[in-house]
């Protein structure tokens, strides 16, 4: 399938070069709407491989590549359940995500994430899977995930330590603070910054220049630099469901949605 | 070194800029968050501003509870 249009997203496959935009309202929450979406995206990279340098991922929203998972929905479908029953629902989740990351981590061709705005939580664990992160200079990044009471769940943790020093995983972390573009460029993190709304015209110009360059080598170079870590993905899983069954958990949740404040991704 | 009042004029005119706002329409002692009106991703935005123009970190948990330019100038004295 060459282009799609769906009710979160859509792609396009042009001389090479896929481009998937991201288009869910308000700020691309990645919930069950999207991560169906994103599953026939991924089910297109069979067909699509032969004939695919380079993939970009972006958003259409303003002010926001992706604010992270759909929390609203987490609650609202765990408040529907027993509290047993709710770690059930969420592995299903975890693994249908992970399943759609390690896609995107491992597909052959290169993957880019044109990041702007806001990308927190899931948001940025979709940018890591990528092999690069162009970024807007007013991009801010962030894993808020422990004012919840859990820890990022579609692969955010051992992807980030796969790329970068455990100072800059730990600071992000246990702070769940934002962090902007340059500082991100100077850890490691985002691999070319952009002027203001520039990002998205960057990463074209850079896959451009990746479709130069033999297929089979670049598919090698990337399966040689960019191992998957498996095991500590299945950790993640585990150790996730185990946090999501305490009280507190939905508590925060409750907390979060019912927030309007400024900064809602801070307790 | 530039001193808290020039901070506070530039964090003033950086505001009134980038919301279109006359010059000297903003005061150090207004509420952002009212006078303003911006919502959690403009606030990102605002942050990200900031901290490009000034070439510092402002972590968020630094300036929340913040909503007046003085103070917030003052967090961001600090950093320089």
């Amino acid at each position: 399938m060459k282009s799609f249009t769906g009710k979160t997203l859509r792609w396009e496959w042009r001389a090479g070069v896929i481009e998937l935009t991201l288009d869910h309202e308000p700020a691309n929450e990645i919930g069950t709407a999207m991560l169906a979406e994103l599953e026939k995206f991924v089910a297109a990279f069979a067909a699509l491989t032969p004939e695919t340098s380079v993939c970009i991922i972006s958003s259409a929203r303003k002010s926001v590549f992706s604010a992270g998972g759909d929390l609203r929905e987490l609650y609202s479908t765990a408040a529907s359940v027993a509290a047993k029953d709710r770690p059930a629902g969420v592995r299903a989740f975890l693994e249908r995500i992970h399943a759609v990351m390690n896609a995107i981590d491992e597909v052959p061709f290169v993957t880019i994430a044109a990041v702007h705005g806001a990308c927190f939580g899931g948001g940025l664990e979709l940018a890591l899977a990528c092999d690069m992160i162009i970024a807007d200079k007013m991009a801010r990044f962030a894993f808020p995930e422990l004012r919840l009471g859990f820890i990022p769940g579609f692969g955010g943790i051992p992807r980030l330590k796969r790329d970068l020093g455990n100072a800059f995983v730990r600071d992000l972390l246990f702070t769940g603070r934002t962090v902007n573009a340059t500082r991100s460029q100077a850890l490691g993190l985002v691999a070319q910054l952009a002027g203001e709304g520039e990002a998205l015209r960057i990463a074209r110009s850079t896959a451009a220049q990746i479709s130069k360059y033999d297929a089979v080598t670049r598919s090698a170079a990337k399966k040689f630099i960019k191992p998957i870590p498996r095991e500590e993905l299945r950790r993640e899983i585990d150790l996730f469901c185990e946090l999501f069954t305490r009280p507190a958990v939905m508590a925060a949740l409750k907390k979060f949605v019912e927030d309007s404040g400024p900064m809602p991704y801070l307790p | 070194m530039r001193t808290l009042e020039q901070t506070t004029q530039e964090v003033l005119d950086l505001a009134a800029t980038h919301f279109q706002l006359p010059a000297g329409s903003l005061a150090p002692g207004d509420d952002f968050f009212k006078k303003l009106g911006i919502d959690s991703l403009q606030t990102l935005e605002m942050l990200s501003r900031l901290e490009n123009h000034f070439g510092i970190e402002l972590p968020d948990y630094e300036v929340q509870g913040v909503s007046d330019f003085q103070t917030l100038a003052e967090r961001i004295q600090s950093r320089l």
